[in-house]
């Protein structure tokens, strides 16, 4: 081991790091709509899973004051849910974008290059994986195969497979994204004045 | 009440109460048995860290101490070669996802991994396994004290500490495999988090992951 330089990795994943904050009026939806949940269930530990997948189905993930006030209805600590919630891959932390990219990490897609892929859309985006660009229209994710090797590395866009994806190709997705966006904008903008 | 039994540990016949834990039973009779995430008062030990496998007569493989319940005449050996070498793997690899460097480290002579590797003759060095290198931000709390996640062995004495002593919690595990840690709700800094600073986690570590800096820096010995 020594005389070689070992390559030290610092981890920092923020996928599960509340980058987003709710609003005020986004956290009143929240709790009420927690609370109507908790209505359903027993507050008893084992009933924490099935009540963190009510929620995650109701929200479309697990914002932070939901997992709060689940904790003080459980009377656990708020860090316990957290653990929980980080624990298993089928729960999120942040908001899913208008779009979401799930790159495939599944053993075909990783040896030609997911991980690539990946990275190219962490930089492009400026976000990590599981995270959700600030003005949530682009979430970022992994995945584990989608089954279709053949065509790998596969990058699932919304609902939509793109097979053998190179980061030039990354770049295309994210610019048809970012022309439509522009034209919805614009359309937005006339409609608005139409209506006035 | 439970009854007295007897039993045997490395030829050594010693009296304890029925049902009372292996580990405890060796360890208050002077027979030490490598131990990292065993709490006495904790009613379902995790049995997390792996390195306190035994010998029972009559049982088909090693079992771990921090589980195994003392029955009459049960007789135990906490040396075979089999126990050794499930003992040294774990070990290996719990340096393996550690930053070994005791000469810069806090706790260096008052560590449990030292005393681990000093009772087996094992070696803190990474030989047959690599290091897995992973560098953790170093957290420094207002004046109290570090926590360096790159040495923390997972033990989850801390948390313990810190839900069932201190009754904050503030800390917890969060994460799986190879990304498990202990940290605070949401990932923030444990000085932003409902962590009173009481220091008890600090004096629970058995190893270099949680230090007192300043004054109190002596106080983890012993
Ligand atoms: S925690 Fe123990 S084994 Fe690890 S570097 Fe510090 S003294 Fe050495
Ligand atoms: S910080 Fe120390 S006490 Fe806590 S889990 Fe890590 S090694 Fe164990
Ligand atoms: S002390 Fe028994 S497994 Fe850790």
């Amino acid at each position: 081991m020594q005389g070689v330089t070992k390559r030290h990795y610092v981890i920092i994943s923020k996928g599960d790091v509340f980058v987003l904050k709710p609003s005020e009026n986004e956290k009143e939806i929240i709790i009420e709509h927690v609370a109507e949940i908790l209505g359903g269930w027993r507050a008893d530990r084992e009933n924490l899973i099935p009540i963190l997948q009510d929620v995650q189905d109701r929200l479309g993930y697990l914002p932070g004051v939901a997992m709060e006030k689940i904790a003080t209805a459980m009377d656990i600590p708020a860090v316990d849910v957290f653990g929980l919630a980080t624990f298993y891959n089928q729960f999120r932390l942040n908001p899913p974008g208008d779009h979401q990219f799930k790159v495939c990490m599944g053993t075909a897609c990783y040896m030609v290059g997911g991980n690539i892929a990946m990275d190219s859309f962490k930089r492009r985006l400026s976000i990590g994986e599981g995270d959700t660009t600030p003005d949530r229209k682009f979430s970022l994710e992994r995945v584990v195969c989608v089954g279709c090797c053949s065509i790998a590395p596969v990058v699932v866009v919304d609902d939509m497979i793109e097979g053998k994806v190179t980061p030039t190709r990354v770049d295309g997705i994210l610019l048809a994204f970012e022309d439509k966006h522009q034209k919805k904008d614009d359309n937005k903008g006339n409609q608005g004045q139409e209506g006035v | 009440m439970s009854k007295t039994i007897t039993l045997t540990i490395d030829d050594r016949k010693v009296t304890a109460p029925e049902g009372e834990k292996l580990l405890w039973v060796a360890l208050e009779n002077d027979i030490y048995i490598p131990n990292l995430c065993a709490i006495k008062e904790e009613g379902r030990p995790s049995a997390s860290c792996r390195l306190c496998f035994v010998h029972v007569e009559g049982l088909p493989a090693p079992v771990t101490s921090c589980t195994q319940a003392v029955r009459e005449g049960m007789v135990v050996k906490t040396r075979t070669p089999q126990v050794d070498r499930l003992v040294r793997t774990a070990f290996e690899l719990l340096l393996s996802d550690h930053r070994l460097k005791c000469s810069t480290c806090p706790q260096n002579r008052s560590c449990e991994l030292q005393k681990i590797a000093r009772a087996r003759g094992l070696k803190l060095k990474l030989k047959r396994f690599k290091s897995l290198g992973k560098e953790y931000p170093l957290y420094e709390s207002p004046g109290l004290f570090t926590f360096d996640r790159s040495r923390c062995v997972l033990c989850g004495r801390c948390v313990w500490v810190d839900h069932e002593v201190a009754k904050v919690g503030a800390i917890g595990f969060a994460r799986r495999g190879l990304k498990r840690m202990v940290t605070t709700f949401g990932n923030i800094d444990l000085d932003a988090s409902s962590c009173t600073e009481c220091g008890l986690c600090v004096k629970a570590c058995p190893v270099g992951a949680l230090n007192f800096t300043g004054e109190q820096s002596s106080e983890k010995d012993g």
